[in-house]
């Protein structure tokens, strides 16, 4: 296995996620002789993961089972340990489009944080690119290696411990995409233009305040940068449900059985309803939105350096 | 060649040569210029007024008629000196507050300056460009909503993707695009042949399809049941699509067709070269030889080609067999459960695959088929809101108008289809949609 590439088969040293259920599911290192503790039992690394396929089901001690699932990126952004606040895969997968990232991009990104969006970019610019990533918390920066060593990627980018705005990314004039998820990313605008490429890079900035967001708009606009835009986006996620709700009781019309309002006898009413008349009640099939959704991750701003 | 856009027409000629990311302006005649980089004026205190409360509208503030301007456009005054005069011949502009002015000269100078940049490629153009262009042909596929399929199915290089659109091409284009040429991917199509109108506007290298394949769906079902064969081709479409597929280079199969017109010439100069030569009974016997001759190497060459097609089909045909494809993407018209219960069956287990729909009602359907058969996991009806801003100085807000909607997606994850389902895993499967929360949590263990 590897973050950048698929495998067939669970291997000594992979990374895999192991799946309970809905919305529960969490990575485990596989190694000989390991064992993992879940709700349904114990998983004994040697005989129940090594060697089986990914995507296999796995029975538990207790009796319980869960799916094994070979890792990618996106497994990885919701279940990897947080150091920081992440971004999530909404705002990776439009990121990953508007600043045009493809296999052989070299791109530059700060700060690293958890590398959520680090192991996106790794996995789209492989196997030719490169990820120049800038991590000023120094523990932080060692973590990210440590983590990109083991995912089998550590040749595609590259963790410079240093203060982005004060020393740049540590590159000139190759990057085709720089990103920028920092508190004051006006400060870095200036670096940012010096690690692109001569002409049509592309620069992204995060930032959760639309102060900060007028800030860089206007450095972008005086450094020279074109095609200035800004936008927000959300993710709106629906459960599928069959509900049933109650026909209410409007009483009979007087004397005889026929009555203007829903009636399970009348042999005229159309559709699904007439079906479920004699219950009282009706079903239908709804995609139901949750309780609550996220209103406001941060504003994205991209550019073009021209 | 000549290029109309937006109420602009212009020659594209001189733009040759130049780096991508140029801007241009366009002079009398229709002639491409580049532009020169001009400093902005630095805003000096300009006269400006502090609110509108005694600006009335009254058509009459633009002291230069319809007429004036055209002048001035014939004469071949540069669009900056037309808004400069509009400005100065408008009696109200003095009185307008500074952000309005700035309006006002944004909106003139959109009108008359004649500028245009020539830019690359890529799936962000492509994808904003269809979706405001022509909505309708890509099943209005909001590009936000095209780069959430891209990330969830995890399109990458080295993949074995299959692909099902009708989307003109854009969503393969795209997808061909995150593989970098490294990798396979079979389009699936309905009808004679896959559309990629859009595909060649991405301007890929030609190798990038020396590994893209194409598959009848008309032919899943035998194949998936181990009947297929290639007995019965799908009749092939006449004009452009077909011409688009021959003409993206695959290898020589385009030249072959070219060269017969060219061959079947030279063949009539060879014959009039010949006809000299001889006397005229052996003139009318050796042309109609030649003739037969012309007519043979047609028919040889259709069933060259059709021997060819069979190949490829055969080929793809044992790719698809392997069952053992890295994603699954599905975009089009066609309601989706269909698509999906079949082309599932191809892809690997532990894998992604995200299905577009224009609407949501068909992907409710969707979804409880898929729960039924099972095999999957982490499914999720999704959609994506997307609102654009307006950023300046004590002027920032999101835009005035927005996407009603761009689709919805379900995406999910393949795990090894358990073929032996027993009773209480189904019911287990219906029991789910149940709306109480309580028996929702504990089945939601198996989801």
């Amino acid at each position: 296995m590897s973050f950048v590439e698929y495998g067939d088969t669970i291997k000594d040293g992979d990374t895999a996620i192991v799946f309970l259920g809905h919305e529960s599911m969490f990575p485990v290192k596989v190694q000989h002789g390991t064992v993992t503790q879940t709700k349904y039992g114990v998983i004994r690394h040697s005989t129940d993961l090594i060697g089986k396929k990914y995507g296999s089901k796995v029975t538990c001690s207790k009796g319980g089972w869960v799916f094994i699932l070979h890792p990618t990126p996106e497994l990885w952004t919701m279940n990897l340990p947080h150091r920081t606040q992440i971004l999530y895969s909404t705002d990776i997968s439009i990121i990953t489009m508007m600043l045009e990232l493809k296999p052989g991009s070299i791109v530059c990104e700060s700060g690293t944080g958890s590398g959520s969006l680090s192991h996106a970019v790794i996995r789209t610019v492989a196997p030719t690119g490169h990820l120049y990533t800038v991590e000023f918390h120094q523990q932080r920066a060692e973590k990210a290696r440590e983590e990109f060593r083991e995912h089998g990627v550590e040749h595609l980018v590259t963790v410079t411990n240093q203060d982005v705005c004060k020393n740049g990314f540590g590159v000139s004039n190759i990057a085709d995409a720089v990103f920028l998820d920092i508190p004051s990313p006006w400060e870095a605008i200036g670096h940012a233009k010096s690690a692109l490429k001569a002409e049509g890079g592309r620069i992204c900035s995060f930032s959760p305040c639309i102060e900060q967001v007028q800030r860089t708009c206007l450095a972008m606009e005086e450094c020279g940068f074109t095609e200035i835009n800004t936008l927000e986006i959300l993710l709106r996620v629906y459960n599928v449900r069959t509900i049933s709700l109650q026909i209410p009781d409007l009483g009979k019309a007087t004397e005889d059985n026929s009555s203007t309002g829903f009636d399970s006898s009348n042999p005229s009413n159309q559709g699904s309803l007439s079906t479920n008349l004699q219950k009282g009640s009706a079903q239908f099939k709804s995609g139901v939105p949750l309780r609550e959704m996220v209103g406001h991750t941060g504003y994205l701003t991209f550019a073009t350096k021209s | 060649r000549k290029i109309i856009f937006e109420k602009q027409w212009f020659y594209l000629d001189n733009a040759i040569g130049h780096i991508y990311g140029t801007t241009f302006e366009v002079t009398s005649g229709g002639s491409l210029q580049p532009k020169q980089e001009v400093e902005e004026a630095t805003t000096e205190t300009k006269e400006a007024g502090t609110d509108n409360r005694n600006i009335v509208d009254d058509g009459k503030s633009q002291k230069l008629t319809h007429d004036d301007i055209k002048a001035l456009k014939d004469k071949g005054i540069k669009g900056q000196e037309i808004v400069q005069q509009l400005i100065e011949n408008s009696t109200t502009f003095r009185d307008k507050t500074e952000f309005a002015q700035d309006k006002y000269i944004k909106k003139k100078k959109k009108k008359y300056e004649a500028v245009i940049t020539i830019v690359k490629p890529s799936t962000r153009i492509l994808s904003t460009m269809y979706y405001a262009r022509e909505p309708g042909k890509i099943n209005h596929l909001r590009y936000d909503t095209l780069a959430q399929m891209l990330t969830l199915g995890n399109i990458r290089a080295g993949n074995k993707m299959i692909v099902m659109e009708t989307c003109a091409g854009l969503v393969l284009g795209a997808v061909m695009e995150r593989m970098g040429g490294y990798g396979t991917i079979i389009q699936m199509y309905p009808g004679g042949g896959p559309v990629r109108a859009a595909t060649s506007c991405f301007g890929f290298p030609k190798h990038f399809l020396d590994n893209l394949h194409e598959f009848p769906l008309s032919k899943v079902e035998s194949l998936l049941s181990g009947t297929f064969s290639t007995e019965v081709l799908p009749s092939e479409p006449e004009g452009n699509t077909l011409v688009e597929e021959e003409s993206n280079g695959l290898s020589n199969e385009k030249q072959v067709t070219e060269e017969e017109p060219a061959t079947e010439a030279s063949m009539e100069v060879n014959q009039t070269e010949e006809q000299e030569t001889m006397d005229t009974s052996t003139e009318d016997v050796e042309f109609k030889e030649n003739k037969e001759k012309e007519m043979k190497e047609n028919v040889r060459e259709k069933q060259r080609k059709q021997w060819e097609r069979r190949k490829k089909l055969i080929e793809t045909a044992a790719l698809l067999r392997e069952k053992n494809s890295d994603g699954l993407i599905v975009a089009s018209k066609f309601h989706p459960t269909p698509l999906l219960l079949s082309l599932l069956e191809f892809v690997a287990p532990s894998r992604p695959f995200v299905v577009y729909c224009q609407y949501k009602e068909p992907l409710l359907e969707c979804y409880t088929r898929l729960r039924e058969r099972g095999g999957v996991v982490n499914l999720k009806l999704s959609e994506t809101w997307l609102r654009n801003y307006q950023v300046l100085p004590d002027r920032s807000h999101p835009k005035l108008t927005m996407s009603g909607g761009g689709g919805y997606l379900l995406s999910g994850i393949t795990v090894v289809l358990d073929k032996s389902r027993s009773d209480s895993s189904h019911s287990e499967a219906l029991k789910m949609e149940e709306p109480s929360s309580k028996r929702c949590k504990v089945q939601d263990l198996h989801c």
